[in-house]
């Protein structure tokens, strides 16, 4: 445990505990939610903060704390499932990339530089269109994962070409390891760092490009998502009509949970280089 | 030979992220739930209300067209590719009936790229300066200032940076303006005058966000220079602090930023769309949005179409730096 | 030249560790001294004092060092580094990164040159470039080249062409011969000591190898686990090892040929 202390950058510590209290605005506090925040005029409108509406209410009704749990929790389910399906295939194709090589490797190297090339947005913009101007978030989560597994299959698959070249590769696989094991045992937890690395990134990316075509009014208007909050805002001018905390709580929260995910995933990415150097 | 190969590579790439881009572009349509031509039909009859038979059946014919929905599924991605690749027509705008799309693109392009180009030279130089001083002296409290500026602004979504400023310069304080409206006579100060002054926001914007990752990496870069051999022995021939910066360090730093420049530059070019339609500015990300509210399915695809290929190429454009600058590859 | 009185030197502040213990030696005017020992015996931590690099935690705890150039005051080695590059210059070890990558080698030869010099007429200096090292035997295409596209030997034997073009009095060569085979290393040898002779200045040579020392070095200094353990002309110390550690070292050296004859090859090499 001391060890963990001492070894670890400051601010992997800094971002945990952002994380730590914006997942539990997120995880554990819309589960005590006593009426839907969805639903309009629940609440008086335009109230500022009381006992019972500790952040006030919209000018449709609803609370604003409770409503920016539920927003918290979509964004952050989106987030997270968008960045561990992303993650699943970019490992498993970088590692077959790296590992397996030849015109494989070829092909699958030239779709990722492919897609990480092409702007998401245009796409889920035409998406959303498509879909009657406002998206899902299962269709934008599964645009997003299209286009972010190449980041980590990109990397994981230069890691796994050098590793290739290493020693205890090659002493494995002369001492008659099976394939898959070497993978597995050997190559597996080195790749570990830099996929955990990416996973945060990639929670980052689909959070901030789901919210960004929420803000413009092209998500899923009728879900609570971090996005959707602030375009009702700025919708129902809640700038012009000084309402500062209905926009200001997701702003506030969003720059915290990116802070907080920025400093994990720098902090283990320089963890993860740390040991590459030193083996 | 190295060189040959690289641009040999490099443009393999570039033929493969427009045949995977356009290839999407093609069959996300085929693939919706709705019928885009008769979704787009009404939406166009909801929003011009009246319209006699005739006309509905010339946009028909036209939606049936930008979307290639006449002859086999092949047929038709040989016509779309046809259309984008080697006509560059996406035929009459539909909500500015009858401006060709491309018209309305090449009066938009320019705002665009001329907006992410300078906002992205001033976060970049301005990125250099503070990351090359910061990771020459990482302990000075200047040095850990400027960093922590940098982790606490580069996480920050583009679009809250944009609210953030237009709320605070054009609202509050107001002394920017809150949409973009271009005046002045053609090659007029007053028109230069007039575009600056309705570009330094929506640039600040971009220019907020993007320079904390300048600061970071080119940090990290210096502080790994450093301590190579070769920076040392320059040192130890009594070079200055400044002529170790400017020939060995900072030339050395260039590398790796133009990789993740043009790794990034899709995702600048979203943030760019963001900040256009916050700010109202006139460039693609505008013309997109426009297209979507309007239902402006020619417009759509023609931007979007245009967008890949706009960043593709300046992706390419970007990577071929760096021969310019690493002997390594041009005499390889 | 650089007189070095009970010198201590050592890295870190709080926790000190000793590198080199009470130190003392001479290095004199028109002369090769060898300093040998192993790794870890403090030969490199004193030559970067000598030098006056005090970076990286490099600290001088007792006595002193100070150097009497030409044309100047004595002065201590704290402030050796307004000589760098007129008095003393530097052979680093030619690895794979010692050079700028992105820099061709006759901006690399000019760079730790004083400004005046520096500047003027490019094509004057190209000329004195190349004339210059024509003298060391070295094509002048070198001049236009990339580091990456010399070969480990011609890195080295530019490393030691940029070291003396400022004809400084005294050259400080750090394991300029390590990890080069011994064709390469003879010539790199046979370059210095011609340099040495050219200048009449002082060359001060660091190596592990007894072998490089016995074929050029006049004297010896033997250092072992951060002490000076015995100098002295290098024919007396073959003939005649005091010290236990010099005893073994050269019982350890293979014998091949004697050492008159390498000394003559190369001296009469020179001219």
């Amino acid at each position: 445990m001391r060890a963990l202390f001492q070894d670890n950058p400051f601010r992997l510590y800094i971002g945990l505990a952002l994380l730590l209290i914006v997942s539990a605005i997120g995880l554990v506090l819309p589960w005590f939610t006593p009426v839907d925040p969805l639903e309009w005029y629940t609440a008086p409108r335009n109230q500022g903060p009381s006992g019972a509406h500790p952040l006030g209410t919209t000018s449709l009704g609803q609370d604003i704390f409770w409503l920016l749990t539920w927003a918290v929790r979509n964004s952050l389910i989106l987030g997270v499932s968008v960045a561990f399906l992303s993650t699943l295939i970019g490992v498993f194709l970088g590692l077959t990339a790296g590992y397996v090589g030849g015109g494989l490797d070829r092909f699958l190297s030239f779709l990722m530089d492919a897609l990480i090339c092409i702007p998401t947005l245009p796409i889920l913009i035409l998406l959303a269109a498509l879909f009657g101007g406002q998206l899902s978030l299962v269709a934008a989560g599964v645009a997003l994962v299209v286009f972010n597994w190449p980041f980590p299959g990109r990397q994981v698959r230069a890691v796994a070409l050098s590793m290739r070249e290493r020693e205890f590769v090659n002493v494995a696989w002369f001492s008659g390891e099976r394939r898959s094991r070497i993978l597995t045992r050997h190559i597996f937890p080195y790749i570990a760092g830099w996929s955990a690395a990416n996973f945060i990134n990639t929670v980052l990316v689909a959070i901030a490009t789901e919210s960004a075509l929420a803000v413009i009014g092209l998500s899923s208007a009728s879900q609570a998502t971090v996005g959707t909050m602030i375009y009702w805002a700025l919708k129902y001018q809640a700038l012009l009509g000084e309402r500062y905390i209905w926009i200001g709580a997701p702003v506030v929260v969003i720059v915290a949970l990116f802070i907080g995910l920025f400093l994990m995933s720098s902090g283990l990415a320089m963890r993860s280089s740390e040991r590459r150097m030193s083996i | 030979m190295r060189l040959v190969n690289f641009i040999a590579g490099r443009i393999a790439v570039y033929v493969m992220v427009l045949a995977v881009g356009m290839t999407i572009l093609f069959f996300v349509p085929r693939f919706a739930p709705t019928d885009p031509v008769d979704a787009m039909l009404a939406k166009i009859a909801v929003q011009s209300g009246y319209m006699d038979a005739s006309q509905v059946d010339a946009l028909r014919a036209s939606l049936s067209d930008t979307f290639g929905l006449d002859g086999s599924l092949l047929e038709q991605y040989g016509a779309f590719l046809r259309r984008v690749f080697v006509e560059f027509d996406f035929g009459p705008s539909l909500s500015m009936y009858p401006t060709p799309v491309m018209e309305l693109i090449s009066n938009a392009l320019p705002w665009t790229f001329g907006l992410l180009f300078s906002a992205t030279i001033i976060a970049w130089v301005l990125g250099n300066f503070v990351g090359l001083l910061a990771g020459w002296k990482p302990n000075s409290n200047a040095g850990r200032a400027m960093e922590g500026l940098a982790i606490c602004l580069y996480p920050i979504p583009y679009y809250i940076v944009a609210l953030i400023l237009s709320v605070l310069f054009s609202y509050v304080w107001a002394i920017f303006p809150l949409t973009t409206t271009i005046r002045g006579a053609p090659w007029s100060w007053d028109l230069v005058r007039s575009i600056v002054w309705n570009s330094f926001l929506p640039a600040m914007a971009i220019v907020i966000t993007t320079f904390g990752w300048w600061i970071i990496s080119v940090k990290a870069q210096t502080q790994a220079l450093k301590e190579e051999e070769f920076v040392r022995y320059a040192r130890l021939k009594g070079l200055s602090d400044a002529r170790l910066l400017g020939r060995y360090i900072l030339p050395n730093a260039l590398l790796p930023q133009i990789t993740f420049l043009a790794l990034q530059i899709g995702l600048m070019f979203n943030g760019s769309l963001i900040t256009e339609i916050i700010f109202d500015y006139p460039g693609l990300g505008l013309l997109i949005y426009k297209a979507v509210l309007q239902g402006d399915y020619n417009l759509l695809m023609g931007t979007i179409s245009l967008s890949i290929v706009a960043v593709a190429t300046a992706t390419m454009i970007i990577d071929f730096l760096y021969p310019l600058i690493d002997p390594r590859i041009r005499h390889g | 030249m650089i007189e070095v009185d009970n010198v201590t030197l050592g890295y870190g502040s709080r926790n000190f560790i000793t590198a080199v213990d009470g130190a003392s030696m001479t290095i004199g005017r028109n002369e090769i001294v060898g300093v040998a020992g192993e790794s870890g015996s403090g030969k490199s931590t004193l030559m970067r004092a000598i030098y006056g690099d005090f970076s990286t935690g490099l600290r001088l705890r007792s006595g002193r060092i100070t150097a009497t150039f030409p044309d100047r005051a004595p002065i201590d080695c704290s402030e050796m580094r307004k000589t760098w590059w007129q008095d003393i210059s530097y052979v680093p070890q030619g690895s794979m990164s010692v050079l700028n990558p992105l820099m061709k080698v006759h901006k690399q030869l000019i760079d730790g040159l004083p400004k005046h010099k520096r500047k003027g007429d490019r094509r004057a200096i190209r000329r004195d470039l190349e004339t210059f090292l024509a003298g060391l035997d070295l094509d002048p295409s070198v001049l236009d080249a990339y580091p990456h596209q010399l070969s480990g030997g011609m890195r080295q034997r530019v490393l030691v062409a940029i070291a003396s073009y400022v004809g400084p009095h005294l050259i400080l060569a750090d394991e300029p011969t390590t990890a080069l085979d011994v064709v390469v290393q003879k010539r790199i040898l046979l370059m210095l000591v011609e340099i040495q002779r050219r200048l009449g200045n002082t060359l001060v040579l660091v190596s592990h190898d007894l072998g490089v020392h016995y074929q050029i070095a006049d004297r010896l200094i033997i250092m072992f686990k951060g002490e000076v353990v015995e100098t002295g002309p290098t024919d007396e110390i073959f003939a005649n090892p005091k010290h236990e550690y010099t005893q073994r070292l050269i019982g350890s050296l293979p014998r091949l040929g004697t050492r008159k004859s390498t000394v003559t090859a190369l001296r009469r090499a020179t001219p």
